[in-house]
């Protein structure tokens, strides 16, 4: 399964930092997004994009993971020679990380 | 004459997302939108570093390029309901933007139209020659010498309150952070006070959710396969209902495409955020982790729960300078073998340039259609493209050198692979944004008014 399927992302951009966010489409995956979706599988998907490190915040409140990739726009989007300058496809590379079956259906939702 | 409507609600729409954004769903918001307040935000990072630029050749010059298309576009309706415009479009200069609309509101009579101008956020004088250093080299600005373009303090919201209460109309601002365009008129509204920091916090949410404009009604959130939005090509832009103590239903004119439901809201809230803890204002530390959204009904989604700590200590100044120049070259391979013929135009250009020592700090070289926006971690989805465009693009200390690369992608016309059509070149100087820090004391903003009799 793709990481598509259940989630969006949406990509920002701050200098020379971008920051992706993953929202579980509905909210009962974000616990599977939690345990699934790390700053080192992250880190690993994006291979030499990202020449900083990467921070994960977790936003339970609204289902959803901000990754915060430093170094990852070609020294800051007005100096880069990238042709997307300012990371907005990167959100889209994220979408295409290949996830487990979840185990059995969802759980139902919590009052 | 305009007056405020007296309603529960305060109603702000938002106008524009950047500086070249659609004008007629403005147009929508000033006509159907029952606003209070209609805001543009236009100013990306390097777009006053471009706007110092052209005052520097004219004094009159340096604000925004649509300003007037945009104000001549929503005005009369903003005048006919009791709307009142706030808009950062002053970019390098906000008094010849107000000076060039009062020109504007002369010719068309729009007698007792009250214009003001927030200056402030220039401070370029005071940092030139400084030894404030920049975040991203940590050299000091005054190292950058006569590179240094401009610099421009990031204001809140409290000037441009000040323009609220001396009654203006339009209110024309330079740098202002974006959310505190849209804070101004809620601080203003609800009387609320520069230490009710929970309040300023969820003014904020708002300001965020609304400051991108359709990209909380379903721009930059489409997808035909997974996430369907109706009617892009009318997409409504956003408004939202505040109530008193800050909660806002974030919603759009009726019959506009896009969409507002929780999903486009959750992913506008966390745009351009590190810490969602911890967003940082000139008004405020906002704190976006206890901010929940609830659908009341179609495209009418409820966002409360912003909070706040105590403001930074200091403002955050985008340095802009010159720093060498980009050349760049395209050109298309199609067909079979298209991918290997590209390759062999990408290594030529580079054969070349090493041959010619052209003296590149940086060059990128790629095929649009297979590595140019992912690199090698883009991993191919299925067969190989028919078509490919080549781009080489480098960073250069001279326009000259920066010229060659171009120069040298064109010809390959004649001098590279089969069957090369399509080929552009370009040079531009490289206009960098550093960030430094500057004591509030030394960035006072004046509100200057004027009446169009």
């Amino acid at each position: 399964m793709k990481l598509r399927q259940i989630a969006l992302a949406r990509s920002g951009d701050k200098g020379d930092i971008a920051n992706l966010a993953v929202i579980a489409l509905d909210e009962r995956d974000y616990p599977f997004l939690v345990e699934q979706v790390t700053s080192a599988r992250v880190r690993t998907h994006f291979g030499g994009i990202v020449r900083g490190e990467v921070v994960r915040y977790e936003c339970p409140n609204v289902g959803a993971l901000n990754f915060v990739l430093h170094g990852a726009l070609g020294g800051g989007v007005t100096r880069s020679l990238a042709l997307d300058a300012h990371g907005k496809s990167l959100s889209s590379l994220l979408l295409d990380l290949d996830l487990p079956e979840r185990a059995g259906p969802l759980p139902e939702a919590s009052a | 004459m305009i007056t405020r409507r007296d309603t529960a609600s305060l109603r702000i729409g938002c106008g524009a997302g950047f500086s070249g954004d659609r004008i007629d769903p403005a147009v929508i918001l000033a006509t159907r939108g029952k606003l209070d307040w209609l805001v543009f935000e236009c100013l990306a990072e390097r777009t006053i570093a471009l706007a110092q630029q052209a005052r520097s050749q004219d004094p009159e010059a340096g604000y925004d390029p649509l300003l007037v298309e945009r104000i001549e576009a929503v005005l009369p309706a903003c005048r006919a309901n009791g709307t009142r415009i706030i808009t950062n479009m002053g970019a390098a200069n906000p008094r010849a933007a107000a000076a060039r609309i009062a020109r504007l509101a002369r010719e068309r009579g729009w007698h007792g139209l009250k214009i003001a101008a927030v200056t402030g956020d220039d401070v370029l004088a005071t940092v030139t020659g400084s030894e404030h250093r920049l975040l991203e080299t940590g050299g000091q600005v005054a190292a950058l010498g006569s590179q240094l373009v401009s610099a421009n303090a990031y204001l809140g919201a409290a000037p441009v309150v000040e323009a609220i209460a001396q009654g203006a109309h339009l209110i024309i601002t330079g740098r202002v952070a974006d959310p505190a365009l849209f804070l101004a008129p809620q601080v203003a509204a609800f009387g609320w006070r520069w230490d009710d920091w929970n309040a300023l916090g969820q003014g904020t949410v708002v300001g965020h959710l609304l400051e991108c404009a359709g990209q909380v009604t379903g721009g930059y959130f489409a997808d035909p396969e997974t996430l369907p939005v109706p009617g892009l090509a009318n997409l409504g832009f956003p408004l939202a209902e505040v109530r008193p103590d800050g909660a806002a239903v974030i919603t759009k004119v009726p019959d506009t495409g896009g969409r507002v439901t929780t999903l486009t809201c959750k992913a506008q809230l966390l745009y351009e955020l590190h810490d969602p803890a911890a967003y940082l204002t000139p008004d405020v530390v906002a704190d976006f982790s206890g901010v929940r959204f609830t659908e009341t009904g179609a495209d009418r989604v409820v966002a409360r729960g912003g909070a706040g700590r105590q403001r930074p200590d200091s403002l955050k100044v985008s340095v802009g300078y010159r720093d060498g120049f980009v050349g760049e070259g395209q050109i298309s391979y199609a067909g079979p073998g298209a991918v290997a013929r590209g390759r062999l135009a990408l290594k030529i250009v580079d054969e070349r340039l090493r041959q010619m020592q052209v003296p590149c700090d940086e060059l990128r070289s790629e095929l649009i259609g297979v590595d140019a926006l992912h690199g090698r971690a883009g991993r191919p989805v299925g067969a190989e493209p028919s078509e490919v465009r080549v781009r080489v693009a480098g960073r250069t200390t001279t326009a000259a050198a920066a010229r060659k690369i171009g120069a040298e992608v064109e010809a390959l016309y004649t001098n590279g692979p089969a069957g090369g059509g399509g080929a552009v070149k370009s040079v531009r100087e490289v206009l960098a944004i550093g960030t430094t820090f500057i004591r509030r004391e030394l960035v006072p903003c004046s509100v200057h008014c004027e009446v169009i009799p």
